[in-house]
């Protein structure tokens, strides 16, 4: 069995992370990390590999040359090998771009199962994995939360606004898992240290059959049209307690309509 | 009362231990570096440049011929300082391979100014010629060890970060190498559902390079009798990186006002204020721990210090980007270790206590004690050589003596015991030894540990400023612009006592710049989590050690 | 503009989110429709047209029963194509996430998410969304036609504006792939109240409580308000409180419509937790608790006066 798993590098959430006021893309000089829930997503395939015993692990991710240096924690932690597209004609590319690209890399690797983190902690969007599941024309199961797979097929539990659904699916199929589903494992010391000698490609978009007008600012459907400062949240009204201030409370919040 | 009076719950042979994991699972290297600043990784670098010429040696030390431990998120995630450095072995090391002009520095020192403060004025006074930057260039440590880690594993280093060394492996009277921490166990020690154990990781060499208040150094002086004529006394420094308006032209630094000067307040230090570049500014304060006043804090000296109208003006319209702590050995050539090295063993850097205080000044000579330390290195692993043989490492030791290293401690060893009596006495004793090039006074005067000093209540706090959010700052507000976010329940990494007296609850709570001591009922509550690992509680009265690897501050910019 | 709203419905109701975008829509001007899938939902389509929808496109059809995103990209596309919509909006959800970023890769189209307004400017629909952990607003456009927005939570009313909806059924195809995902179970979680992600209203505790029995009456308003109950660092360390209910940098991120902070200063650690919340109430006897700095409605009293009177209040306003 082959799993996949979908990565994103992600400026590190401590460094403080500024949007380029020229590009207005995100500034993404800062240190780089793993996207956190994008652990959660290779723990899970490691955990699957430890459940049927064997399949190769492999972590897929469209980013800049430096992002080589995070994905390794996927193989310390014990993924097999990485694949990076690395292009700069893929710079800027939003959803459509992204998941075109990054469709064809997983056609391109053919794998029993494609995982995603839920969200990437840059851009919360939590909509990346259905676009490509889409592309791939598989069945996608988002926010899992308990995985099994058994037989050819996954089922995935995940929460939803009403309680909690059970979905399966056949093998091929996508997932998008929550960062509920596992703790992620620390890699040892040898595998940070075997992490080094594991296969790491980069391929650029004609590797991969993408043209340059398909990626990057030319081949998204969204822009960035302006940056400005959020609304402000407007002057706290403060007020000291003489025993009204229950009822006051109340006020306010049936006149924000809170209640 | 004195913090010596409840010293912390720890014993050094905790942290000895002979290997233990079977031999399959044991990771075995060339030379281990414990610790990525400048003197481990300057360690590194020479340990590649010999190496490439001596291909048989690296041979036969194995796949990972060199490996450097990093307990923070990255090299660079860890290291703080001003920095003014003095190039010159930085030129040594790269001879012929990298110009400093290639290096990541902010430029070169062209001016600079001493004042002496008051509330509201700055007297500007003749810079002390121990004291004189012109030539050196500005950095920021962070971001140079973060190139020096680079250029190391260009060198074929292999870098581990995240990785605490925890124990020290001796077996046979000889340093075998280092035990790493162990990860995911829970506030209570115990083992959580991602538990992984720490390794052995064995080395024919080991080079610890900790920096300061470093864990296994200390341990090490413990295991091999190490410990010099005086005991190591620290200074604590907190520093903020400020966005300014308008560019800083010259390298300042100051004394007096906020600190006091009265011989019984033993306030030595002073604040500095450097350019980085044309749009940064950085500037912190450094008071010797030795100081008595329980309410003295050196995070509010520094808050209190932007207030005065020079560092005002400076400040205003910018925007405070970085924030960070740590000590600086200060005891300079009085307090370094008898002995340097043991059976398999080197220590480098600050952890060494190779720091000259009256200049500011340690990056270059743990540079130069880490090339040092590969040379040693690199000569007792040839054939014919055993590392281990007492001995072997002992041309370490001779090198540093015969280098500029030495001559520099020993010309100001007895600077910093002079200022305790007090800035005026002290300024004057100083200028005497500077005039002398240390041969006044003669002999050498001795210091006592910073927790042996009488505690009293001399009302420090009441001139500290309110955060006001824009210039002056709370506690926590900086340990958040660390980067610091440790995991809440790891286990607590502090040695302290935990039932002590007020005075000494609320001293630990002032003290300590990321807000970890609460004075409480019976005694004090300690949040280990907000702790950026800066060491200061190890000099009054606890013990910090390592906690699980990649907790702490990520700084970029300090 | 033509704008088509997707309506997602539960146990027999249009949900309140979606009604929102959809009365959001109408004051947008342009043409404006709905659509509904599912089973059995056609009589309920029609109460679109109280909130503006001038005609609903329903899908009725067994294969539509679960809420899976996949089938309902497919019957989109079909609509999407057929009626010529320029716009597509959608109020986030769990299934509504799914189904307008496949739709996005479907037809190629640019999708915008996580956006709290929507206006009109020169005849172009912009989409406004905070970014950076809300230090940051952006303006954001579409680059091409059909344009797709999924609109934050809770955003926007659902406001009558009175009228009458044509409902129209229609038919797709729907694909192979799209129907491999079934639906084995589904399970509605009772009245234990919402988890603290998901919940609407927030009541948080901290040190000023005094102790972990000071959280009876932290639960006591959480439940009277309908909401979750959340904590600090401070007092999960202290063991209070589990730590699946910690708020902050090292706990969990919520935006509720309402946070209720109680004997919590607000230090920074907390407040990255929660900042986003549209509405943030701090009771705290300490007036220079950083928390009265951000906070929309700041009381400085003593929590264990208020917060009891506080629920009663609430509980009688709500029997009402």
């Amino acid at each position: 069995m082959k799993i996949a798993v979908c990565v994103k590098c992600v400026p590190d959430s401590s460094v403080h992370t500024r949007i380029d006021p020229e590009t207005k893309r995100l500034d993404r000089s800062g240190e780089a990390a793993l996207n956190p829930f994008d652990v959660n997503a290779v723990e899970e395939a490691l955990r699957l590999r430890e459940t049927a015993g064997e399949a190769e692990v492999v972590v897929i991710s469209l980013g800049p040359e430096r992002a080589l240096e995070p994905m390794r924690k996927a193989l310390a932690m014990g993924a097999d090998r990485l694949v990076l597209v690395a292009d700069d004609a893929a710079a800027g590319s939003d959803l459509v771009a992204t998941s075109r690209i990054l469709a064809a890399a997983l056609e391109r690797e053919s794998p029993d199962l494609v995982l995603f983190g839920q969200q990437a902690s840059d851009s919360d969007g939590a909509v990346l994995q259905a676009a490509v599941a889409d592309r791939l024309q598989r069945p996608l199961i988002s926010q899992v939360a308990e995985l099994t797979h058994e037989d050819g097929k996954v089922r995935g539990k995940r929460q939803t606004e009403y309680g909690y659904d059970v979905i399966e699916a056949p093998l091929p199929a996508a997932l998008a898992v929550s960062d509920a589903i596992n703790e992620p494992r620390y890699p040892s010391l040898k595998g940070i240290m075997g992490a080094k000698s594991k296969p790491q490609e980069t391929l650029s978009l004609g590797d991969l059959g993408v043209a340059a007008n398909e990626a990057g600012e030319a081949g998204s459907r969204t822009s960035v049209l302006a940056l400005g400062e959020p609304p402000a949240r407007g002057d706290t009204v403060k007020i000291e307690d003489d025993g009204s201030a229950p009822q006051k409370i109340l006020e306010f919040l049936l006149e924000k309509k809170a209640l | 009362m004195k913090p010596a009076d409840f010293p912390a719950p720890f014993d050094w042979r905790e942290f000895v231990a002979a290997p233990s994991d079977p031999e399959d699972e044991r990771i075995e290297v060339g030379v281990l570096i414990v610790g990525g600043g400048p003197a481990g990784l300057a360690c590194a670098i020479r340990l590649g440049q010999l190496l490439e010429d001596a291909p048989e040696l690296a041979a036969r030390l194995g796949d990972v011929p060199v490996a450097v431990l990093e307990k923070g998120k990255q090299p660079g995630s860890h290291l703080l300082s001003g920095a003014v450095v003095n190039p010159r072995s930085l030129r040594t090391l790269f001879k012929g391979r990298v110009r400093t002009s290639e290096m990541p520095f902010y430029g070169r020192v062209e001016h600079e100014s001493v004042y002496f403060l008051t509330r509201r004025r700055a007297h500007r006074i003749p810079a002390p010629p121990t004291m004189r930057n012109h030539g050196n260039l500005v950095a920021s440590l962070s971001q140079l060890g973060r190139w020096l880690a680079e250029q190391a594993e260009a060198g074929g280093a292999t870098i581990l970060p995240e990785t605490a060394a925890a124990k020290l492996l001796v077996s046979d009277a000889r340093v075998r190498g280092v035990r790493t921490g162990d990860k995911g166990r829970g506030r209570n020690g115990e083992e959580l559902a991602n538990f992984e154990p720490g390794s052995d990781v064995l080395a024919r060499v080991t080079v610890l390079a900790e920096g300061t208040q470093g864990h296994l150094t200390g341990v090490a002086l413990d295991r091999f009798g190490l410990h010099g004529e005086s005991p190591q006394v620290w200074a604590l420094g907190v520093k903020e990186v400020w966005r300014v308006q308008k560019p800083l032209d010259r390298v300042i630094h100051t004394l007096g006002w906020p600190l006091r000067a009265g011989a019984k307040y033993r306030e030595f230090g002073g604040s500095f204020v450097y350019p980085m570049g044309d749009d940064l500014v950085t500037l912190g304060m450094v008071v010797g721990l030795d100081y008595r006043d329980i309410e003295l804090s050196v995070h509010d000296l520094l808050q209190e210090l932007k207030t005065h109208p020079l560092l005002r003006k400076l400040l205003e319209g910018g925007e405070r980007v970085a924030w960070g702590a740590k000590t600086i050995p200060e005891g300079g050539f009085l307090s370094l270790p008898r002995r340097l090295h043991a059976p398999g063993l080197m220590i480098c850097g600050d952890g060494g206590g190779l720091v000259n205080v009256p200049a500011l000044k340690g990056i270059h000579y743990a540079v130069e004690s880490g090339r040092l330390a590969a040379e040693a290195a690199f000569a007792a692993l040839q054939p014919g050589e055993t590392p281990w043989r007492p001995g072997a490492l002992a041309r370490y030791d001779e090198s540093l003596r015969e280098s500029f290293v030495w001559e520099d401690l020993r010309r100001v060893r007895n600077m910093r015991p002079a200022f305790g009596l007090g800035l005026v006495l002290g300024g004057a004793l100083a200028g005497a030894m500077t005039a002398t090039r240390g041969a006044f006074p003669p002999g050498s005067s001795s210091l006592e540990p910073d927790a042996d000093h009488e505690l009293i209540s001399a009302g420090g706090a009441a001139s500290y400023p309110a955060a006001d959010g824009e210039l002056t700052f709370d506690k926590l507000s900086s340990v958040f612009l660390s980067g610091n976010k440790t995991r809440d329940d790891a286990p607590n990494h502090i040695r302290v006592r935990t039932d002590v007296p007020p005075e000494l609850a609320r001293l630990w709570e002032h003290m300590c710049p990321a807000q970890v001591y609460e004075a409480i009922e019976g005694g004090v509550e300690v949040t280990a989590s907000n702790c950026v690992q800066c060491g200061a509680i190890t000099a009054k009265g606890g013990r910090l050690t390592p906690p699980e690897g990649g907790s702490g501050p990520e700084y970029t910019l300090t | 503009m033509k704008t088509l709203v997707f309506l997602e419905h539960h146990e027999g109701a249009l949900q309140k989110d979606s009604l929102g975008v959809l009365s959001k829509a109408a004051s947008l001007g342009g043409e404006v429709e709905a659509v509904v899938l599912g089973q059995g939902v056609e009589e309920l389509a029609a109460g679109a047209g109280k909130f503006g929808a001038k005609r609903v496109h329903v899908m009725d059809d067994v294969l539509l029963a679960a809420p899976l995103p996949q089938p309902r990209v497919d019957a989109l596309e079909t609509l999407v194509g057929e009626g010529g919509f320029d716009i597509v909006l959608f109020a986030a959800s769990v299934l509504s996430a799914d189904v307008a970023a496949g739709l996005a890769a479907r037809l190629d189209a640019g999708l915008n998410y996580d956006l709290t307004d929507l206006v009109v400017e020169d005849g172009q629909l912009v989409g406004k969304r905070p970014a950076l952990g809300d230090s940051v607003y952006v303006d954001a456009g579409w680059t091409s036609e059909p344009r797709l927005a999924l609109v934050r939570s809770g955003t926007f009313e659902p406001a009558e504006s009175g009228g009458n909806a044509e409902v129209v059924t229609f038919e797709s195809r729907l694909q192979d792939f799209s129907l491999a995902a079934t639906m084995v179970e589904q399970a509605h979680e009772e009245a234990e109240g919402p988890s603290i992600e998901d919940a609407d209203v927030i009541v948080a505790g901290g040190r000023g409580l005094g102790g972990p029995e000071g959280f009876a009456q932290v639960e006591e308003l959480a439940k009277a308000l309908g909401g979750a109950v959340a904590a600090t660092r401070a007092v999960v360390d202290a063991g209070w409180y589990p730590y699946s209910a910690q708020v902050g940098q090292t706990g969990k991120t919520v935006s509720p419509k309402l946070y209720v902070a109680v004997g919590i200063s607000g230090a920074i650690q907390h407040k990255v937790g929660m900042q986003s919340s549209a509405l943030i109430i701090a009771i705290n006897k300490d007036p220079n608790a950083p928390i009265f700095e951000y906070a929309d409605l700041g009381v400085v009293g003593d929590l264990n006066e208020i917060v009891p009177k506080l629920t009663e209040l609430v509980r009688q306003r709500k029997a009402a």
